[in-house]
């Protein structure tokens, strides 16, 4: 093509190719600045693979000349993070759990903290929102196993339910069934009684034969009006709480196994001022109940206490 | 100009192009060096004004203090985005009222459609930043280098002395404008003065070091050296507002009527037969996108009207009457009236429309400003767990409320429940069933609620979501805020 095609409409100049026999393009050339951008970003391209790390390689990927690593950046965030901590966790490991409250910014740091901790270590049986689940206790509501202060959760958390710790919660409810203790027909009785003392539609004589038989075998740990007593673990059977339901069968398993529900000791597996957070965190969700100096108007926090060994969940 | 039509005598569609060699057409081409000539007149006089002003605004607004009280920032105009929020003056935009300057942009969008609507490119030829720093970049050229055909000549020198001094000077200066330039902008989203200490100490954060470079490279390389290509290759607005202009919009335009046939004029010749056009050139000398006006209306034109003056200073000079090239409108030049805006209308459908929008838009805008109010409130109810069995068979919910404090000065509030029979409320930061919740000068507080109906309460619930009113008063001035929410229970 040695001519130069010019548009006859325009004036201008085409590209000099034809579609269709009559279709032409004019020519708007592109500015020569745009084409060196354009080799400039290759160019860049080339230079980014050998600053960063770039390709990837049978056993590794090639480093790059400046060995930046994303790894290394987020180790060098989380190392800050923790210097940042620092303090607070400091600051809690010196105050008395009871104390932490009064310092709000402190509790509000206790309080985050320990929900990331619930979350990673006590959600997949407590549940994310700490609702519990069958067999595992609900966190929010106002009935505690093992007592509600913020002590004795910390305490349960340290060392756990029947973890095989020295110093676990480690009272367990005997077998009433499958150690032959009582009679399949008894069970089926102070089941009926038990679940009477929460108003739950029951067999009126069933229920009448178990009174004698709760007295005889339960009201050692479960006290004799059934409330339960938080320092060996024995639930309040009169409330509308029930761990492993509260259907007639539900109940009778329970009296016939003991259940005997264990959780870890976290003693070990968390620091012990992590363990304080997850405490303040678990109090904060509602049910926590004020430290015991705090009780003044005999309000029925505190429960009768019993010596005897025999403890069930319900 | 697309949208005005093809078959308008008046457009072409061409950016500057050189005709190719006679071989194959080249895909690129390069940029052809512009050497604009100073222009004198009206025109120029407007566009230094402008400038002055517009740069006058940028490089002060940082710099105006605002008192708001201990604790927040005093600067009159702060982008303060580590707080989230927009500062100018009295007024304080939070990131959730972002819509408000939303609504600003879409009031200032349509502004500058009637604009355009009205007198065409106004925005382009006088007030877009591109435009008032090449200026300023070709005004600083000129100072070290001369005029147009002092900068040809210096350019076609061999290299010398005292061409590396002018040229090395120009650049020196454009980047220290340009240093300029990006100090100013990085002011506006951090305290100016102490800005400006941190960065005479090297203590800036490096964050704002990283925007001063690269708007230094930003305003150097497309306001020093890009310029007219700027406009014709990356800005999107020269195709996007022929959608704009119709036959009545004001444009710059050589009026050929008057114009031709052009040619070379002697002192004694007669003007009867020919037109007014002598050819001079003195139009396409002064051109800061080196076009010549006189191939009609393109998308190169920014319509900064220098040519206007350029050619009304030679009719002056060869005693014919200006506005040879002038503001006109397609109409006026279809019906080649005599003035070059009779018959011009500003009132049409078009820029009523935009009129109104601008109003009902602007004025809604306004209202809602100068009526929100001072507290405001959210309310999040638990969702995990959505409810709580106590172990007397009552029922527990969660709330998070969120109280928003606009006031500059720090607040306390209390927090009511209404709707639900019997409902106790507990506080997880506070004791008791009312305290009095402090929240900071300007401060989101995030409050966790319980609220708790008894076991024999429970009949008095309606069903599994039982409507619930959560409110906010100041426990000093009464003002009020509340919203709805519910009260969760088991399905029944």
């Amino acid at each position: 093509m040695g001519e130069k095609h010019i548009d006859e409409t325009t004036g201008a100049e085409t590209t000099g190719h034809v579609w269709d026999g009559d279709i032409m393009e004019l020519n708007k050339p592109l500015p020569r600045w745009w084409l060196y951008t354009f080799y400039a970003c290759i160019v860049w391209a080339f230079a980014y693979w050998i600053i960063y790390p770039a390709w990837p390689l049978m056993t590794g990927y090639t480093k790059g000349v400046l060995g930046y690593s994303q790894r290394a950046e987020v180790a060098k965030d989380v190392a800050a993070a923790n210097a940042a901590q620092e303090k607070y966790r400091a600051e809690i490991a010196a105050t008395p759990i009871a104390d932490i409250k009064k310092n709000p910014e402190l509790f509000e740091f206790a309080r985050d903290g320990g929900a990331a901790v619930f979350g990673d270590n006590c959600a997949p049986c407590h549940g994310r929102g700490a609702q519990g689940a069958i067999g595992y206790p609900n966190l929010n509501d106002d009935d505690w196993l093992w007592g509600g202060d913020l002590e004795q959760i910390q305490k349960t958390i340290t060392y756990g339910a029947r973890a095989g710790n020295p110093d676990t919660h480690d009272t367990m409810m005997p077998r009433f069934g499958l150690d032959k203790i009582l009679e399949p027909a008894q069970i089926n009785d102070v089941a009926n009684y038990v679940r009477s003392l929460s108003h739950l539609d029951v067999d009126a004589a069933a229920a009448a034969r178990g009174k004698q038989i709760f007295a005889d075998n339960c009201a050692a740990c479960h006290g004799d009006d059934a409330k339960g007593n938080t320092d060996i673990g024995a639930p309040n059977l009169t409330d509308a709480i029930w761990l492993y339901g509260n259907s007639q069968q539900a109940v009778m398993h329970s009296i016939e196994t003991g259940r005997g529900g264990v959780m870890p000791a976290w003693i070990g597996r968390l620091d012990p001022v992590s363990i304080k957070m997850v405490a303040v965190y678990v109090h904060s969700l509602g049910g926590g109940k004020p430290e015991p100096s705090k009780v003044e108007d005999g309000k029925p926090e505190e429960k009768e206490h019993h010596d005897e060994k025999s403890e069930a969940p319900k | 100009m697309t949208v005005m039509g093809g078959h308008n005598k008046f457009i072409t569609d061409a950016a500057p192009t050189k005709p190719g060699a006679g071989k194959e057409p080249s895909a690129y081409a390069s940029r052809q060096k512009i050497y604009p000539k100073e222009a004198h007149g009206t025109f120029r006089d407007i566009k230094w004004a402008v400038l002055v002003v517009t740069l006058g605004i940028y490089y002060i607004l940082p710099w105006l203090r605002w008192d708001r009280g201990p604790g927040l920032p005093d600067q009159a105009f702060l982008l303060d985005f580590a707080n989230q929020r927009l500062l100018f003056g009295p007024l304080q935009i939070w990131a959730q009222e972002f819509y408000y300057v939303t609504g600003a942009l879409v009031v200032s969008a349509l502004a500058l459609f009637l604009v355009t609507a009205v007198a065409g490119r106004m925005w382009c030829g006088y007030a877009c930043p591109q435009t008032v720093w090449t200026d300023l970049m070709i005004a600083v050229e000129r100072f070290w280098q001369g005029d147009r055909n002092a900068r040809l000549r210096l350019d076609q020198q061999r290299w010398s002395i005292e061409k590396i001094w002018k040229k090395a000077a120009t650049h020196v200066s454009w980047l220290l404008i340009s240093v300029l330039t990006g100090g100013a902008l990085i002011f506006y989203f951090r305290d100016a003065p102490t800005l400006a200490g941190e960065l005479a100490t090297g203590t800036a954060p490096y964050v704002a070091y990283a925007f001063l470079g690269i708007f230094t490279m930003t305003t150097y390389l497309l306001g020093g050296l890009a310029r007219e290509q700027v406009c014709i290759y990356m800005c999107p607005w020269p195709r996007i507002q022929g959608a704009m202009l119709d036959k009545d919009s004001l444009f710059i335009s050589y009026r050929d009527i008057r114009g031709e046939p052009r040619g070379a004029h002697k002192r004694d010749q007669s003007w009867e037969g020919r037109g007014d056009c002598i050819d001079c050139k003195a139009c396409v000398a002064v051109c800061p996108m080196g076009i010549d006006i006189r191939d009609g209306a393109q998308l190169a034109c920014i319509q900064c009207a220098l040519c206007i003056d350029a050619c009304d200073e030679i009719m002056d000079r060869i005693g014919r009457p200006r506005e040879l090239i002038a503001y006109t409108t397609v109409r006026n030049l279809e019906s080649a009236t005599k003035g070059p805006r009779e018959g011009w209308r500003i009132i049409r459908p078009r820029t009523i429309l935009y009129s109104v929008l601008i109003a009902a838009i602007g004025g809604l805008m306004t209202w809602s400003l100068l009526n929100r109010a001072d507290l405001q409130m959210s309310v999040l109810p638990d969702r995990n767990p959505l409810f709580v069995v106590l172990s007397d068979g009552g029922l527990r919910n969660g709330y998070t409320v969120k109280i928003i404090n606009k006031l500059q000065t720090a607040r306390q509030f209390r927090i009511g429940v209404s709707g639900v029979p019997g409902a106790r409320v507990q506080f997880v930061e506070f004791d008791g069933s009312d305290p009095l919740i402090g929240v900071a000068a300007a401060e989101v507080r995030p409050v966790k609620l319980f609220v708790s109906v008894d076991g024999p309460a429970r009949k008095g619930l309606r069903g599994d979501a039982t409507p619930l009113t959560i409110s906010v008063t100041d426990a000093k001035t009464g003002e009020a805020a509340a919203r709805k929410t519910i009260f969760s229970g088991p399905a029944q």
